[in-house]
């Protein structure tokens, strides 16, 4: 946890001021009894009206004084607590941003949005509470045991016994109750997950009459998340029962002693009023500790997750005095070998290949041949395992990554736009793109033919994932935004598989005029999208199978001739 | 522009719901008023015993009889030990009672769920039902373990205080009143400003959440682009704004603890001037005066403590209400009297039972007749318009038309997971409306594009299309789905644990494991929704056989996005806006030169 800490840097005002305020609180309700017991013992004793005023008076200023204290302490508590989850996030998201693919593989999607949402949110709150509680409950109880000894320290012994007793039952508890909520949280996990099975494979349920058998299988993990709730409940519902029998026993025990001791005239009754209501600021003090443990295990947990990330150094490493600019599109892979971080297995083996600038240039094989891991080394989403890979002259991990990318254009196989006008989500490729800019990259793309027709034309809202347009749409847009970088290379895995022939046609057609200088790298399952390229290369099982153009590769793959074959047989001219 | 559907935090209509609550406690009466006399007792205890304060201090001080002095301290000891054991007990029972309802409701929602037709799930998002299922439950757990013990010791605690403050002195209770008018005051003013906050940082959640969502999930497309300084700059102007609505929530959250704390301290040292005031006029004794601070002490806990709890519990009945919402959605209706009987011997025959009360027998053959069907989703608009559609028993029937044209549909209307508006179905010859639900789907099979595999291993997934499959039949049925030689191998065959949904294994794969458990049902219609468009050309190819001798005898209805698969059916229907436009043989289609012909030549985008 402590690793956390500097987060708490630009808010330490606030962190120490919300402890002291506290302390000061406490100080104020502390005097309250005390003053209480002058008025009964000095003031009813001797009849002085003006000194039971004035005592009255000055208990009233300490209970607002210590409200106003409370007050300051709450906000600066909420203020320390949640700016320091803000900043952690803040941290947190920004490293996520510096993650490569590698790292993004490792942590799911989910796990991600968990840490920076759930996880923040406790840590502010439990920050606040332990800013309060974690200075509260002890000095409440130091306090208050120095006015028990001080009004009388023969007495003020039965804490000696009591306390232990408190603290020893406190502890067992907990320690009985905990492994027992760890299960029933994987039981409510087990719950959980059945309702979310059942809420996606809804259609497969009813479609093969599964209803009852899902019943039973959820009734049984209900069942058991009720018995292990039970179990887990039953241990923590003696905490207040003890806590009663130890607070009234005290007091009785005081009652008891104490009692000789006032008939004997040694203590005033004044004193023995105030003593008990020391009793139960001590005993409560201990119980705000016991919650601010488990406040602060809860804390911890998230913390932990939070700093799992924080952790994560980004695989992708740059080095000092990168290159800024790439000479040309030129494109060669030098004896690379490439597996998955974390994976045995080489899915890419042994590629040489030299690809010119302005070439454009065809990937075809099977699902599971690395066509999309070979590309995706070219703006160093990846990094080679063995080998290099080099980009207009130079090897990819001697340029400045920002600079790389933002001339090597890629268009993912599973794309995404994202909530905003059509206007900013083509703007992702350049941010200060003009129309005119954007205009053109959408004709090359050929999605301006629908785009020009919203009445909103650019200001057209997109949902979020482009939820509201279709399949080919989607693809087509995600090109434009590509093209708005004017990038030197550009890669398209698999980007027009929902668009139409003729538009696919009229895509290439574009690319082959008005991209002239720009090496266009196409992955393609159907043979019509790069029959026309330069050059074509096969991928299968991970290795170059061969090289060549359409005509020259129907005569020596066989692999290409049977994807031909395949895809020509099926339907007319495809 | 703000699409973020803010959750009610305030129910609509609390007492309805807590009344509809409370009726779920009938079926643990017993256990309810068992718990709330615990509860009522241990908090009656609670007040005699600080009540005893004034009673045994006096007998030491006023009257020095230390007989009396004992016997009042024994009195207290009984009473000690009757709140700690009310409170046990109290818990206990409530607890027992929490868990029961929460789990009868739990499972009441799951059955139901099960029960409800398509249209509900296809209507709302799964994060919405997912929420009301594990949120809102849980904050209805918590709510009910805690609340309707807290408010019923609340209610009993400041009820009973208070009339054993009239009891020990009526002028003194004046100045708690006023100082509770008080109190009440800054609770409300302090509550409202509370809740407000509360809403705001809510909404600022949401839109938080929103984007980190939209963000993580498209986190490749930012890499690519090099978005990351403009994600981050746009993040952090939401990070600013939650942090400032949770502090100014937070703030007002906390702010009631020390205001009512202190305030009750302001109380407490006004008893002590005026209970002097009162000791020395002879009105009062010194025991009552201890006793009578001590109650000023617990009166005010319980105010707090409801004041506190009380956004929680408005959120959790308005979950609670939620979640009756969806108990009270209408199941899928099943008024089918035609029963199928599975007959080895003779062939599996449907059972129609006449007007005479006799009954008809009729081969279940798998003949599909689609007669001028229309269909919408919603009232008024129509997605399927006069449909006609003949499935003659093992023929293959091809659905081709662009997204929206009303393929799946047609498909969603004969295992009935929507009913028609008009025209009729007919299967072998009866109208499906007359066919029990149950027994018409068993009959069919269905693969989808988006595969949907459960948690457990390969084989139990497979033994999904039948449950009492043998091994052996398993493993037929995955060897003619060519799933067989992938799963042998995997590290442990068939036996294979799937996380859920099948995470670990890859599309392809998972398709070919769905196409296997659609065998292993032997299904008299299978449908085919897209089944092969996430596997490549040359691993359908390697599937095809499969494929060709699952659908052989079988009546088939598929849907493809690549046309290539299709071109061997009986007939090819072309949809679009919900009409069927062509209809005939690959030959006959393309020689028609229409629609088909074009999609065919790739003059038009498919989807």
């Amino acid at each position: 946890m402590g690793t956390l800490l500097p987060y708490m840097k630009k808010y330490w005002f606030y962190a120490l001021l919300s402890p002291l305020m506290m302390i000061l609180e406490v100080v104020a309700d502390i005097l309250i009894p005390y003053l209480m017991s002058r008025i009964v013992d000095i003031g009813i004793a001797n009849g002085d009206i003006d000194y039971i005023v004035r005592v009255g008076l000055i208990m009233i200023g300490a209970a607002l004084l210590g409200m106003t204290f409370g007050i300051i302490s709450s906000h600066a508590g909420a203020r320390a607590g949640y700016g320091f989850a803000a900043e952690i996030r803040k941290d947190l998201f920004k490293k996520v941003q510096s993650f490569s693919f590698a790292n993004l593989d490792k942590f799911t999607v989910s796990s991600l949005i968990t840490r920076l949402t759930n996880d923040c949110n406790t840590i502010g709150q439990v920050t606040m509470m332990s800013l309060r509680l974690a200075i509260r409950a002890p000095f409440l109880m130091v306090f208050a045991l120095i006015m028990a000894f001080n009004i009388n320290s023969s007495l003020a012994r039965v804490f000696m016994v009591s306390i232990p007793i408190m603290v020893l039952a406190v502890v067992i508890i907990f320690k009985k109750a905990r492994p027992l909520f760890r299960r029933m949280q994987t039981r409510v996990d087990r719950v959980n997950a059945a309702i979310q099975e059942n809420l996606t494979g809804i259609r497969v349920v009813k479609s093969f009459n599964r209803q009852r058998f899902e019943e039973e299988k959820f009734k049984k993990r209900n069942d058991a998340l009720r018995d292990t709730a039970l179990q887990a409940i039953s241990t923590v519902i003696f905490l207040m029962p003890i806590l009663t029998l130890v607070i009234y026993g005290t007091i009785i025990a005081v009652l008891w002693f104490g009692g000789q001791q006032v008939r004997f005239g040694t203590m005033g009754s004044g004193e023995l009023i105030s003593f008990i209501t020391y009793i139960t600021q001590v005993m409560m003090s201990l119980m705000l500790m016991s919650m601010f443990f488990m406040n602060l295990l809860r804390g911890i947990a998230s913390g932990s997750r939070i700093l799992e990330v924080l952790a994560t150094e980004s695989e992708i490493k740059e080095i000092d005095n990168p290159h800024k600019e790439l000479k040309d599109g030129s494109i060669v892979f030098k004896n690379v070998n490439f597996k998955y971080p974390g994976s045995r297995e080489f899915v890419l083996k042994d590629i040489n290949i030299e690809i010119e600038s302005g070439e454009t240039v065809g990937i075809i094989g099977s699902t599971g041949s690395s066509k999309s891991t070979l590309v995706q080394l070219i703006p160093r989403l990846y990094d080679v395992s063995e080998g290099a890979v080099y980009v207009g002259g130079s090897d990819v991990r001697e340029y400045d990554i920002k600079a790389l990318r933002d001339q090597v254009a890629f268009v993912l196989q599973r794309n995404t736009l994202f909530s905003g006008t059509i206007r900013e989500n083509m703007k992702w490729g350049n941010e200060n793109a003009t129309d005119e800019e954007i205009i053109r990259a959408l004709k090359q793309a050929q999605a301006w033919e629908f785009v020009s027709k919203y009445e909103d034309g650019l200001d057209h809202w997109v949902e979020q994932g482009g939820a509201n347009f279709s399949g080919g749409q989607k693809q087509r847009l995600c090109i434009a935004r590509a093209l708005v970088k004017s990038p030197k290379i550009i890669i398209l895995d698999d980007s027009t598989s929902a668009v139409d022939m003729t538009t696919d046609a009229k895509i290439q057609k574009a690319f082959k005029e008005e991209l002239k200088g720009v090496t266009k790298l196409i992955i393609a399952q159907r043979i019509s999208s790069i029959k026309n390229a330069d050059r074509i290369i096969v991928m299968h099982e991970g290795r170059v199978e061969s090289i060549g153009d359409h005509e020259t590769l129907l005569n020596t793959s066989p692999i290409y001739g049977e994807i031909y074959e395949t895809q020509e047989k099926g339907v007319l001219s495809q | 522009m703000s699409r973020n559907k803010h959750k009610r935090l305030r129910p609509q209509d609390p007492k309805k719901t807590i009344i509809r609550l409370f009726g779920y406690f009938k079926y643990n009466k017993i256990l309810f008023i068992a718990g709330l006399m615990s509860v009522i007792l241990s908090s009656v205890a609670q007040i005699a015993a600080n009540g005893m304060l004034s009673p045994i201090i006096d007998s030491l001080v006023l009257h020095q009889d230390t007989g009396m002095f004992k016997k009042y301290l024994l009195i207290m000891v009984g009473l000690v030990l009757t709140i700690s054991i009310g409170q046990y007990l109290g818990s206990l029972l409530m607890a027992r009672l929490a868990q029961r309802t929460i789990h009868k409701i739990r499972e009441d929602m799951f059955s139901h769920m099960e029960r409800l037709p398509i249209s509900f799930f296809d209507s709302r998002t799964h994060g919405e039902l997912m929420s009301t299922f594990t949120n809102d439950v849980d904050m209805l757990n918590q709510s009910l373990e805690q609340s309707v013990s807290q408010v019923t010791i609340s209610i009993v605690s400041v009820a009973g205080t208070f009339i054993m403050m009239l009891i020990l002195s009526p002028i003194l209770t004046l100045v708690v009143v006023g100082m509770l008018i008080v109190m009440l005051s800054a609770t409300r003013y302090v509550g409202k400003r509370s809740a407000r906050n509360f809403r705001n940082q809510q909404a600022a959640l949401a839109d938080m959440n929103g984007y980190i969502e939209e963000m993580m999930s498209g986190q490749k497309v930012v890499k690519v682009f090099n978005y990351e300084a403009r994600a981050i700059e746009k993040f952090n102007g939401k990070n600013e704004e939650l942090r400032k609505s949770s502090t100014r929530a937070a703030t007002y959250g906390v702010m009631l603890m020390p205001i009512m704390g202190n305030l009750s301290f302001v109380l407490y040292a006004l008893i002590s001037m005026f209970g002097a005031f009162l000791v020395m006029g002879g009105r009062m004794t010194i025991g009552n005066i201890a006793s009578f601070l001590q109650y000023t002490r617990t009166i005010s806990r319980p105010i707090t403590q409801v004041s506190n709890q009380l956004n929680t519990l408005f959120a959790a009945l308005a979950g609670a209400e939620r979640i009756f919402n969806i108990l009270d959605e209408e199941p899928e209706e099943d008024r089918g009297d035609v029963r199928l009987i599975r007959d080895e011997e003779n062939g599996d025959y449907w059972k129609v039972p006449k007007a005479s009360g006799e009954y008809e027998r009729v081969p279940l053959r798998g003949h599909i007749t689609l007669k001028n069907v229309d269909f919408g989703y919603v009232e008024g608009q129509k997605v399927l318009k006069d449909i006609n559609i003949y499935a003659k028993p093992g023929q293959k029937i091809a659905l081709v038309g662009s997204t929206g044209a009303g393929k799946t549909t047609i498909t969603n209307l004969i295992n009935r997971f929507y009913e028609i508006n008009e025209g009729t179905i007919l299967y072998d010859g009866i109208d499906i409306r007359r066919i029990n639900k149950h027994d018409l789907r068993s009959t069919m099979s269905i693969v989808l594009q988006d595969v949907h595999l459960f948690e457990g291993t390969i084989a139990d997934n497979i033994r999904y299309g039948r449950l009492d499959a043998t091994d052996e039949e398993v493993i037929v049925a995955a060897k003619l789905a060519n799933a067989h030689y992938f799963i042998k191998n995997l590290p442990d065959g068939y036996n294979t644990y799937l996380t859920a949904d099948g995470g670990n294994l890859s599309q392809g794969e998972r398709q070919l494991l769905s196409i296997a458990r659609a065998a292993v049902a032997n299904p008299t219609i299978l449908i085919l929704d897209e089944a092969t468009s996430s596997i490549d050309t040359r691993t359908e190819k390697l599937i095809g056989r499969g494929m060709d001798k699952l659908m052989e005898g079988r009546t088939v209805f598929v849907i493809a996005h690549r046309l290539s698969t299709i071109r061997d059916a009986d007939a090819i229907m072309v949809l679009e806006e919900g009409r069927i436009i062509e209809r005939g043989s690959h030959e006959e289609l393309m020689k028609l030169k229409g629609r088909y012909y074009d999609l065919n030549t790739g003059k038009i985008e498919l989807e």
